[in-house]
């Protein structure tokens, strides 16, 4: 479909303010359906949910009835249908999360973006080990819950991965390196979107990616993801203003 | 009550001539917790575990001049840096975060979403908020290193690059920067009301990101606006516009074009907007393969235009088709005025062909031949420039502060001394260019510069005690009557942009007035934000 894009992780977050959430994303298109797998209820918000604007920049869609008010807890949306057309997009997690009622000051990261997996005591072992290097070159080896993007991994790990849009595929301040280049390989290639925003990340290699698009799988175990030394590559080929 | 500040002004102006003290104790951060309005308590803890915190004695004084990215990464790199440090962000009006309220397109949302983070900084409690104070009316620059320890200046780049062509001034032509801060509700340009009617063209000169913004502003339906945070005056004129054509005109050709793919696409991808990209422009020299080769980003949004040319979609969309037009090889030579000589009717471009040494980018040079674009409205967007300030030193020529790694030079020269405890950051240091994420690395490399300084004694001050800070500037700016801007009192504004935006269906409808977000701000709090 011409012009949608869905983003995955953080961006597409619900923001709720009472009964009324906000679902902002980086995609332009009309959100007609939201269906919630949580873990502990599925549900179909379709059947009771309302599209109040048809706009997709920040689309309002409030869900109404007990039966599928979302839980307090973390869960995924999958399965966005869009489009004037109907057309059906590939399902894609999105990682719900309540903001209380300040729209302003999320809640500390680690409340606001943990995943299912995290939530249960069994999913232990969908955990795989990834390595952040920094740019001094100290390691830091956490555990990360399968389906959670390196950037939340990062963030709930105190590890200094900046994400300026928060997931969202709107900056490129989450670009990290992957130092091994067989796991390179094992992820599914970037997306346009994703490239047109490593196109502007300093100190870019050929196993480089956004954080926030890098998702925890199985065959991942051992990651090892370097942050680019920025400062010492701002000083040698930071951006000069173009002639024009 | 003044008399103190100026004393201690003295004493500290005496210590930075006289400084040699070196403090070395390291210690890593803690974990900060704060509480933000609304009583909530939330624990955020810096991320900079890796790089050790410095203890300054006294609590290092710190003033950041600008509420931009720029400040704001520096702000909070400062705070995670020093572990006492204590930061005042300045800005000349009492809504915060520069250009990413007043440059970043409406329809990109997501891209200012930094500003989560950069809240997360502000109400930090070793970090106060200075809306309304004007560098260089409201306070000068050297009363402010009387005050301070350090002072980094990120106030930008707010003025723009001259044409040099006949018919520049002329009515109907505007910056780019103008056009922007009009449509996204800056206070200054609220009254600029773009000719939107007399022609259905529109010329942009410039091919960057921000030309793009110009362009898709133009050409996208105003449902779509409708439901971003443009500004209501800019909206009205939109729906009532005539344009339907946008011309983006660049002196060199599609390799060397500075917009970015994600912009590229973006536009390419409007519904009812055809992109058009004249297929002869397409042709590559061996130094534009060079120059594709030596960079990823030209390439991927050569490629893109390639695809535009080949689109083989329906060029006429009925009466309500949208275009946009991309020419490449054309200097702007002048701007052509009406019959009456009261406004812009066109604009007069000269052919050009690339002209380079090896391993030097190509320059556009003039062939002598001529052609000429009606239009009823032009925007420059060649770049942005800086704007100088009484007692510091500027590069007129590159319209930036001269500095070494954020340190300010005392004169433009190679080799310079620097001004002690003076910095520079985002692009009053560098020009204006970069993204968002640009900053982050060279506000890094201006906090760097201070910790190496004050490492080594260079700052000046440290010697002595605390400087006055925050609360000498207080009582600077009460005796002067200028009315401050707390953070506090900027989300009440927010919040009262909040609650207009949602009569709408918009995320919010920013308030233009200054007066009025002065008056939302010194409301007694009668709800919690």
């Amino acid at each position: 479909m011409r012009g949608l894009r869905v983003a995955t992780g953080l961006a597409a977050r619900l923001l709720q303010h009472g009964r009324v959430a906000e679902l902002r994303t980086g995609s332009v298109g009309i959100f007609r359906s939201l269906v919630c797998n949580n873990p502990s209820a599925t549900y179909d918000s379709s059947l009771n949910s309302r599209v109040s604007d048809t706009c997709g920049f920040s689309s309002r869609v409030s869900i109404q009835g007990s039966s599928c008010a979302p839980r307090h807890e973390p869960g995924f949306v999958s399965n966005v249908s869009l489009g004037a057309s109907g057309e059906i997009v590939e399902p894609n997690k999105f990682i719900l999360s309540y903001l209380g009622s300040s729209q302003l000051f999320p809640p500390g990261r680690s409340n606001g973006f943990s995943t299912s997996a995290a939530a249960t005591p069994e999913a232990d072992a969908e955990k795989i080990s990834v390595t952040f290097v920094n740019k001094d070159g100290e390691e830091t080896e956490i555990k990360v819950p399968v389906g959670m993007s390196m950037l939340e991994a990062a963030h709930e790990n105190d590890i200094e991965l900046e994400g300026a849009c928060e997931g969202s595929l709107a900056c490129s301040t989450c670009h990290v390196i992957i130092t091994d280049e067989e796991l390179y390989n094992k992820l599914p290639e970037p997306t346009d979107e994703e490239n047109d925003m490593l196109d502007l990340a300093f100190g870019l290699t050929e196993t480089s990616r956004l954080g926030c698009q890098v998702i925890a799988k199985p065959e991942l175990d051992g990651l090892r993801l370097a942050l680019p030394a920025a400062t010492r590559n701002f000083a040698v080929d930071g951006h000069v203003p173009k002639p024009h | 009550m003044a008399r103190t500040w100026r004393a201690r002004a003295m004493q500290v102006q005496m210590a930075r001539a006289l400084t040699t003290c070196l403090f070395g104790a390291r210690v890593f951060a803690p974990r900060n917790s704060f509480t933000a309005t609304g009583g909530e308590v939330l624990s955020w803890n810096w991320r900079s575990l890796s790089t050790s915190a410095l203890q300054h004695t006294g609590g290092l004084q710190v003033c950041v001049v600008g509420s931009g990215p720029a400040g704001f990464y520096t702000a909070e790199k400062v705070l995670k840096r020093f572990e006492r440090a204590k930061v005042d962000i300045l800005d000349r009006l009492p809504t915060p975060f520069g250009l990413v309220r007043s440059g970043v397109a409406p329809d990109h949302p997501e891209t200012k979403v930094v500003t989560n983070q950069f809240s997360r900084v502000a109400v930090s409690d070793r970090c106060s908020y200075f809306g309304n104070v004007t560098l260089g009316t409201d306070v000068s620059l050297e009363e402010l290193r009387m005050l301070y320890d350090v002072v980094v200046l990120a106030y930008g780049a707010e003025s723009d690059r001259k044409l040099g062509v006949p018919g520049e001034e002329l009515v109907g032509v505007h910056a780019a920067r103008e056009f922007v801060w009009w449509y996204n509700g800056h206070p200054d340009q609220v009254n600029l009301q773009p000719d939107l009617q007399s022609s259905d063209t529109a010329v942009v000169l410039g091919q960057g990101n921000v030309a793009l913004d110009c362009a898709r502003i133009l050409l996208r339906s105003t449902e779509e606006l409708a439901t971003t945070d443009i500004a209501e005056h800019a909206l009205v004129q939109l729906r009532e516009s005539r344009i339907r054509r946008v011309v983006l005109v660049g002196r060199r050709g599609p390799v060397q074009a500075a917009c970015t793919a994600k912009e590229l696409r973006e536009i390419m991808g409007i519904k009812g907007l055809s992109v058009k990209v004249r297929a002869c422009d397409l042709a590559l020299s061996p130094a534009d393969l060079e120059e594709m080769k030596a960079s990823r980003s030209h390439k991927r949004v050569y490629e893109l235009l390639v695809k535009a040319a080949g689109s083989k979609l329906p060029v006429h969309n009925g009466s309500g088709g949208r275009e946009l037009l991309f020419v490449f090889y054309r200097n702007p030579a002048e701007i052509l005025s009406s019959d009456d000589g009261a406004r812009v009717a066109g604009v007069k471009l000269e052919k050009t062909v690339l002209q380079g040494e090896k391993d030097k980018p190509q320059r556009a040079v003039g062939t002598g031949e001529f052609e000429e674009v009606s239009c009823g409205l032009v925007l420059k967007s060649i770049g942005y420039k800086s704007i100088p300030i009484p007692g510091l030193t500027f590069d007129h020529r590159q319209g930036l502060v001269p500095n070494s790694k954020g340190r300010v030079l005392r004169s433009v020269e190679e080799g310079s001394s620097f001004v002690a405890g003076l910095f520079v950051v985002g692009w009053l240091k560098r020009g204006p260019t970069g993204i968002i994420g640009t900053n982050l690395i060279d506000a890094d490399e201006t906090v760097e510069s201070i910790v190496e300084d004050w490492t080594s004694g260079g700052l000046g001050s440290q010697s002595s005690s605390c400087p006055p800070g925050s609360r000498g500037l207080q009582e600077l700016l009460e005796e002067r009557c200028i009315s401050i801007v707390t953070f506090d009192d900027w989300l009440k504004i927010h919040s009262a942009e909040v609650a207009l935006g949602s009569e709408k269906g918009k995320p919010q409808e920013k308030i233009i007035c200054r007066e009025e977000m002065l008056s939302i701000a010194k409301q007694v709090s009668s709800q919690t934000p």
